[in-house]
């Protein structure tokens, strides 16, 4: 896959046409196989520790196929108890996946767009990677609003057979840092991120992110970093934009 | 086949406010207009969320993360091939570690 560094306009103009096809989910599902590397991992992971916390075959698919939300999921798992806490881990899966509506929001100048079901169908499959990915493509200037359905199809597909051989097979893969895999989001992210880079009007903004990330990881809990350096950082970048 | 009902009512209850975030954002989106400012700051977001996930990880790998992540970035921009890119990360922490035992 081809990223470029050269400067883009960030949201579409009107005149240019926006389509939603086969080639586009196609497209999405080629360009995702790195990060499935990385979905795959984790979600063999999360089998694993769904087992140790007492969920069935079932209910783990059932939870990855329809919550299919990695970092709640783990946080569900961290909060299984008997009897079990219904309305704590509800809550706090929507906190965790808070993020999920900042990103549905700057989907917004395209998505706008498509149909009832082209969005509310595609959404379902909106995570981390495939949004990521999804907006780099953007950014280069690709008008193809299907490469998040494609994208994310792969991820579900990576994320739910994972979990059932996980769940399955137990503690095969005891520690997939050793391999290095944990660094794989991380390799796939900064890949993604050197292709988003428009020029010195970032560099502030970038940098807020990652100091108020970093003190947010030091003193909340679960993921609430993302939120927080994501919104202190594009805000900086916000206020010095002339109106 | 192996159900829980209370179970069960915990994940339908979580993947409702799951879908509910996701498509939240965009629903909203359709009912507010944003001046140019507001425009701005949504423009920003892709590059510092982004920035948000990866720092704390990148710490958290200590120096062998640190210089990881370094020669990913190097090698996302030369090269612009992502598979490429994560493949030279991924094989350097491997080496690395296992170089030097375990860090």
């Amino acid at each position: 896959m081809r990223l470029t560094n050269k400067p883009m306009d960030n949201a579409p103009h009107n005149d240019e046409p926006l389509s939603f096809n086969l080639s586009g989910v196609w497209a999405g599902v080629k360009q995702s196989i790195p990060i499935n590397i990385g979905v795959f991992t984790y979600g063999l992971v999360f089998g694993i520790l769904a087992r140790q916390a007492g969920l069935s075959l079932t209910e783990s698919l059932l939870m990855s196929g329809l919550v299919f939300a990695g970092a709640s999921q783990f946080t569900a798992l961290g909060l299984w108890v008997a009897p079990l806490p219904v309305l704590t881990i509800i809550l706090t899966t929507l906190l965790v996946n808070l993020r999920l509506l900042l990103m549905g929001a700057v989907l917004h100048p395209w998505f706008s767009r498509l149909n009832f079901f082209q969005r509310y169908v595609s959404l379902f499959f909106m995570t981390d990677e495939s949004w990521a990915l999804t907006m780099s493509q953007f950014a280069k200037g690709k008008r193809n609003a299907a490469f998040l359905l494609g994208s994310g199809l792969t991820v579900f597909v990576a994320w739910t057979s994972a979990t059932g051989i996980g769940r399955t097979i137990g503690s095969v893969l005891q520690d997939p840092s050793r391999l290095g895999l944990d660094f794989a989001f991380t390799a796939v992210f900064i890949a993604l991120l050197v292709g988003l880079w428009k020029g010195k009007a970032d560099i502030l903004p970038w940098i807020v992110a990652a100091i108020v990330a970093l003190i947010a990881a030091q003193w909340l809990p679960g993921k609430w970093y993302i939120l927080c350096g994501g919104l202190a950082g594009s805000l900086i970048g916000a206020l010095r934009h002339a109106d | 086949m192996q159900i829980d009902p209370t179970v069960l009512l915990t994940i339908l209850g979580m993947a409702l406010v799951t879908y509910g975030t996701r498509v939240g954002g965009l629903w909203l989106m359709d009912r507010v207009t944003l001046s140019k400012r507001m425009e701005a700051w949504l423009s920003y977001i892709p590059g510092t969320v982004l920035i948000a996930i990866i720092a704390p990880e990148i710490i958290k790998g200590g120096p062998i993360g640190a210089l990881a992540a370094l020669a990913t970035a190097l090698v996302a921009a030369r090269s612009g091939n992502l598979l490429l890119a994560m493949i030279v990360g991924v094989g350097l922490v491997w080496s690395l570690r296992t170089l030097l035992g375990w860090v």
